[in-house]
């Protein structure tokens, strides 16, 4: 199942385009972030049969690296490009990814189920679930508001909770990158706004940190 | 989850956070926590401070939130993936746990 943490406005076309087989949800507010840790996307969970994680959120590229294979950068970026999309897709560059190693182990698990050696056990799904504060659920719920008054059509409003959400939990990129793209949409430059954007922060916090390291990437 | 009033939903609530409210307190998988109050004065004070939920208002609009449950150090407290109910791009509505009996892969992505 896919589940786009989008306005529903934006995902429906690549949704219609994709004609899914699979359920195919969207969760304007992002609740299913709070529910499982979601830090950034694409990220992954298992499930078994039973309804037990046996893989806690991690990155997920099936198959496709979005930036080697659907964006394809060239190896020698014009001259004229616009700054700010300039640092864009070096940081992207540096982002390291292993869509094939992902896909290879989701078919073993598929095929062997808890016999798969990427089959966690309960304790080792728990434990690598991200952390959780009570900084984090503040900056869920502010998040939320922000949303919520987002489509209600109160933008200064909502960037009020949204810059307290970045406050509050600066490593989850799915608050950052919903909110930038409010103001600058897909280039992701929100200084206008934010004071910073996407190229800003992946130089800042640094682009191997961008997806957390698991033993699948 | 958004509220318009302090008073909650047991339903929705339920649907929104995978945490049902029983008599022996909220319950998800094999968690069950007191919520130390009477059915009736269940509001979400109570939540919040019995789940670790923050409890966020907006004065100007009248609306609050309750983040996501604190009652240990991760994100998940159980391995037993909260249920949750979400509309499907057809505009109905889809339960992960009619997929019970079955693999699921759960991608979450972004147009963004």
């Amino acid at each position: 199942m896919t589940i786009a943490l989008d306005l529903a406005e934006a995902a429906r076309e690549p949704i219609e385009n994709a004609k899914p087989q699979h359920p195919a949800l969207i969760d304007e507010l992002h609740s299913v972030g709070g529910l499982f840790g979601i830090m950034n996307v694409p990220s992954g969970v298992w499930i078994d049969e039973d309804g037990i994680i046996v893989r806690p959120p991690e990155t997920a590229w099936p198959g496709k690296s979005m930036w080697r294979e659907i964006v394809k950068i060239p190896e020698q970026l014009p001259d004229d490009l616009d700054p700010f999309l300039r640092r864009s897709l070096e940081q992207s560059a540096k982002i390291k990814s292993n869509p094939q190693r992902y896909l290879a182990a989701l078919k073993d698990w598929v095929a062997k189920g808890s016999a798969s050696e990427h089959a966690l056990t309960p304790e080792e799904v728990v434990a690598r679930s991200h952390g959780r504060s009570t900084e984090h659920s503040e900056a869920a719920a502010h998040f939320e508001l922000g949303q919520y008054l987002q489509k209600a059509g109160f933008d200064d409003d909502a960037v009020e909770h949204f810059k307290r959400a970045h406050e509050l939990d600066e490593n989850n990129w799915t608050y950052k990158r919903q909110a930038w793209q409010y103001v600058s949409p897909m280039l992701q430059d929100a200084r206008a706004v934010y004071g910073t954007g996407w190229a800003d922060e992946v130089e800042r916090l640094g682009a191997e940190n961008y997806y957390p390291p698991s033993d699948l990437n | 989850m958004i509220l318009t009033s302090l008073d909650i939903d047991h339903a929705q609530f339920e649907r929104a956070t995978g945490w049902a409210l029983k008599s022996q307190g909220a319950c998800k998988g094999e968690i069950c926590v007191p919520l130390l109050a009477k059915p009736e004065e269940v509001d979400a004070n109570v939540i919040s401070e019995r789940l670790g939920m923050a409890l966020v208002r907006d004065e100007k609009h009248g609306v609050w939130a309750l983040g996501s449950e604190t009652i240990g150090p991760s994100a998940l407290s159980t391995a037993q993936a909260s249920d949750f109910t979400l509309p499907d791009w057809r505009g109905g509505e889809f339960t992960l746990s009619s997929l019970r009996g079955q693999k699921v892969f759960l991608l979450a992505w972004a147009s963004w």
